[in-house]
C-alpha cells in the first residue's frame, strides 16, 4: 500500500486570512496523502479549515483575504501552489473538480442545464457542440437522471435541490478528473435524498475509479463513504487514521466529543451529548492545545505547546498530550474511554 | 414570447386611457380663459370667439370630450396653433431628429456606462476603480445644459471644431449629422453614464461574489468566460430596468439640451409649444411622449425576460 506514490501530498500546508485585526490562521501545518482511488473525509466543525483547503487544491482560494503563506499542495509529484494561472486553470475542471454544498445557488440561474454541463468539455478537450452534447447526455444519465435531453434545455429553477445536485456531480465528473474535492455535497438536502446522493458519490467513486476527498461535518457520511478520516479542530490535524481506527479507537478528545454527538437510534440514552463551548476566535487560540479550553481531559500541559501528531497505533496518527505522554513514559495512560 | 407582448400591450390600454383624459384635462386646467391666453390682452371679443370655436371650446362639454376621443381613434390630435398643422403630423416630422440622437445617447451611455462599471468592479479600489467612480460623480453632479453649454464655448467658439448647433440629416450627410449630433448626446450621456456605471459596479461586485461564479472557475473555465459570460448575463438583469428609465429620461433630457443647441427635435417642439401656449400640441405631443414611453417600457419587460429565464411567462412551470 506504502509502495504506491500518493496522488496528492499536501506537505506543512499553512493558510492566512488578512483581516482587520491582523491574519488569521484558517489552516495550519497540514499535512496528508491521498493515493489514487482512495476516499478521505475531512471532518470538523464550520470554520476548522476544511473548505479552505479544497479551495487551495483547486487554487480557488479568495486572495485578498486568503493566502498560503506555507507548505506546498503536490499533485501527482509537481506543486500546484507554483502553477501558472493558465496551468491551473486546465487542471480545475480537468484532473481535480468539485462540487459543492449550495446546490441551490451554484448553477447559473441564466444558462441551460446543456448550456453548463458542455462548458467544461467544450473548454477543456477541445470538443464540437455535438460531441459535447453527448457527453452531457451520458453524464446525466449517469447520475440519475431521467429523460437528459429534455433537461439540458431546462434552467436551474425548474429543478429541485437534489437533482441540481446531481447536475453539479455530472459537471464536475464530465471530465473524468483523477481526483474530486466535495465540500459538504449533502448538507444542504432533504435526509432522503443526502443517502441518494451518497450512495451515487459513492458507485461514481468505483466506476471512475477517482480519488475523493469528502468534506463534511458528519461522520455518519464519513463512516460511510471514506477510507481514511482527517479530523481537523481550528485548523489543525487533531486526528488521521481509518475510517475503523477512529471509530473503534477514537485517540483524541474531540473526536471522541463528535462520535458521541451522533444520534444512536440503539442507544438507551436519548440524550445526545454535545462538545460543550464553540471553536476558538482564530485571533485567541488558546496557547497549546487549541482544543484545551472545551477538553474535559484539559491539564495545565495541555497549554504548554502544541501537542504533536504522534502515531498512536499502526496508519494512526493523534495530536493529544496524552500519547506524548505515555511515549515517555511519564506517566500512564488515561483510560481510552469507549464511546461505542 | 409572442403571448407575452400580447398581454403587454392590452396591459397598457388602461394607462394610455388615464393618459388621454389628463390631455384632455389641459385645456380645462388653465385657469381662466384660455382663449385669453391665446388671444393675449389685445385680442377684440369677436377674435376670441374665433379661437374658442377653432378649439371647440363654444361646444358642450360632452360633445367637446366626444369629439376629442374620436379624433384621438382616427389619428387626429388637432391642429398646432403655431405651425397651423396637424400636431401629428408636426410631431412625426421630428420625432426621427429626436430619436436619431437618443439613441446616438443611449449607445455612448450603454458602451462607456458599463465598460466603466465593469472595470471598475474588477478593480475594485485601485486607481481604475477610483477614477471611474470619480467620473461617475461628476456626470451625475453636472447639470446637462450647463455641460452643454460649456461644450459649445469649447468646442464651437474657442476650439471651432464642432457646430454652436442645428442639425443635419443622417440621410443627408453623415459627416454632417456626426458633427451637430455629437455635443448634444455626449451632454445628454454623461450624466447617464455616470448613473450606470456605478450601478453597474456595484451589481457586478454582488455577482461576483455568488456560488455560481465560483461554480464557473472551477469548471477551469478562462477568466474572460466567467467574467464576460456568466456574471455579465446576470450583472445585466437590474441594468435593464436602469436603462429603461435612462432612455426615458434621455428623451425628456432633449427637450432642454435641444433648445441648448437649437435642434428642431420634438424636445424644442414641446419645448416652444409649452412657452408660447400652443395647446392642441402640448396634448398631442404628451400622449405621443407618454406612448412611446409605454412601449419602450414594453420593450424593456421583454428584454428582461431574454435575460432571465425566470420571468418568462410562457414557461409552463
Amino acid at each position: 500500500m506504502a509502495s504506491t506514490p500518493p496522488l496528492l501530498s499536501v506537505r506543512g500546508l499553512r493558510i492566512e486570512f488578512g483581516t482587520d485585526q491582523g491574519p488569521a490562521t484558517a489552516v495550519d501545518d497540514l499535512s496528508f496523502d491521498l493515493r489514487a482511488g482512495e476516499v478521505l473525509g475531512i471532518v470538523g466543525e464550520s470554520g476548522s479549515g476544511k473548505s479552505v483547503t479544497a479551495l487551495s487544491i483547486m487554487g480557488l482560494l479568495p486572495t485578498p483575504p486568503g493566502r498560503v503563506v506555507a507548505g506546498e499542495i503536490l499533485f501527482e509529484d509537481s506543486d500546484l501552489l507554483k502553477k501558472s494561472r493558465t496551468d491551473m486553470r486546465k487542471i480545475r475542471g480537468g484532473a481535480i473538480s468539485m462540487i459543492f454544498q449550495e446546490p441551490m445557488t451554484s448553477l447559473n440561474p441564466v444558462f441551460t442545464i446543456g448550456d453548463q454541463l458542455t462548458e467544461a468539455v467544450r473548454w477543456h478537450e477541445r470538443v464540437g457542440m455535438a460531441a459535447a452534447r453527448g457527453r452531457a447526455i451520458e453524464m446525466l444519465h449517469k447520475v440519475g437522471i431521467s429523460s437528459p435531453e429534455r433537461r439540458l434545455e431546462d434552467y436551474p429553477h425548474q429543478l429541485s435541490g437534489g437533482m441540481r445536485q446531481r447536475v453539479m456531480i455530472a459537471m464536475a465528473l464530465s471530465c473524468g478528473p483523477k481526483l474530486l474535492l466535495a465540500d459538504e455535497p449533502t448538507t444542504a438536502l432533504d435526509v432522503t435524498i443526502q443517502a441518494q446522493i451518497l450512495d451515487l458519490l459513492r458507485q461514481l467513486q468505483e466506476e471512475f475509479r477517482m480519488a475523493v476527498i469528502i468534506i463534511t461535518h458528519n461522520l455518519g457520511v464519513v463512516a460511510e463513504f471514506a477510507d481514511r478520516v482527517l479530523v481537523m479542530y481550528a485548523g489543525r490535524t487533531v486526528e488521521h487514521a481509518s475510517v475503523e481506527g477512529v471509530f473503534d479507537r477514537p485517540s483524541h478528545p474531540y473526536t471522541e466529543g463528535l462520535l458521541s454527538s451522533i444520534p444512536d437510534i440503539e442507544a438507551d440514552v436519548l440524550r445526545l451529548t454535545a462538545i460543550p463551548g464553540t471553536l476558538p476566535n482564530p485571533h485567541e487560540l488558546p496557547p497549546g492545545c487549541r482544543f484545551q479550553p472545551r477538553c474535559t481531559y484539559a491539564r495545565d500541559e495541555c497549554a504548554a505547546g502544541p501537542p504533536p501528531l504522534v502515531p498512536v497505533a499502526q496508519s494512526h496518527l493523534a495530536a493529544c498530550i496524552r500519547h506524548t505522554g505515555y511515549r515517555r513514559g511519564a506517566a500512564a495512560p488515561p483510560a481510552m474511554a469507549g464511546v461505542r | 414570447m409572442g403571448r407575452y407582448i400580447v398581454a403587454r400591450l392590452i396591459q397598457s390600454i388602461p394607462v394610455l386611457i388615464l393618459v388621454s383624459v389628463i390631455s384632455f384635462g389641459i385645456m380645462k386646467l388653465v385657469p381662466g380663459d384660455p382663449a385669453i391666453l391665446i388671444g393675449g390682452p389685445t385680442a377684440t371679443p369677436a377674435e376670441l370667439d374665433v379661437i374658442r370655436a377653432n378649439l371647440g371650446l363654444d361646444q358642450p362639454f360632452h360633445v367637446q370630450i366626444w369629439k376629442f376621443y374620436i379624433g384621438l381613434v382616427q389619428g387626429d390630435l388637432g391642429t398646432s396653433l403655431l405651425l397651423g398643422k396637424p400636431v401629428l403630423q408636426a410631431t412625426i416630422e421630428r420625432i426621427p431628429v429626436s430619436l436619431s440622437i437618443a439613441f446616438y445617447s443611449m449607445v455612448l451611455t450603454l458602451f462607456f456606462g458599463i465598460a466603466c462599471g465593469v472595470v471598475a468592479a474588477l478593480n475594485r479600489n485601485s486607481w481604475a476603480d477610483q477614477g471611474a467612480m470619480v467620473f461617475a460623480l461628476l456626470g451625475v453632479s453636472i447639470p446637462n445644459f450647463w455641460l452643454g453649454l460649456m461644450f459649445i464655448i469649447l468646442f464651437s467658439v474657442h476650439l471651432g471644431w464642432l457646430p454652436t448647433g442645428g442639425y443635419v440629416p443622417w440621410q443627408e450627410s453623415f459627416g454632417g449629422w456626426f458633427a451637430t449630433a455629437t455635443m448634444p448626446a455626449v451632454s445628454l450621456a454623461l450624466l447617464q453614464i455616470g448613473l450606470l456605471a456605478r450601478i453597474t459596479r456595484s451589481t457586478m461586485l454582488e455577482v461576483l461574489k455568488q456560488d455560481y461564479i465560483r461554480t464557473a472557475r472551477a469548471k477551469g473555465l478562462p477568466e474572460f468566460v466567467v467574467i464576460g459570460k456568466h456574471a455579465f448575463k446576470n450583472v445585466m438583469i437590474p441594468v435593464i430596468t436602469v436603462i429603461g428609465i435612462i432612455f426615458s429620461v434621455l428623451l425628456s433630457g432633449s427637450l432642454v439640451i435641444e433648445s441648448v443647441f437649437s435642434v428642431p427635435g420634438v424636445g424644442s417642439l414641446l419645448g416652444s409649444a409649452v412657452l408660447r401656449r400652443d395647446y392642441p400640441m402640448i396634448q398631442g405631443g404628451l400622449l405621443l411622449v407618454a406612448w412611446s414611453l409605454l412601449m419602450l417600457n414594453i420593450l424593456v419587460d421583454v428584454l428582461y425576460a431574454y435575460f432571465d429565464p425566470r420571468v418568462r411567462y410562457d414557461h409552463g412551470s
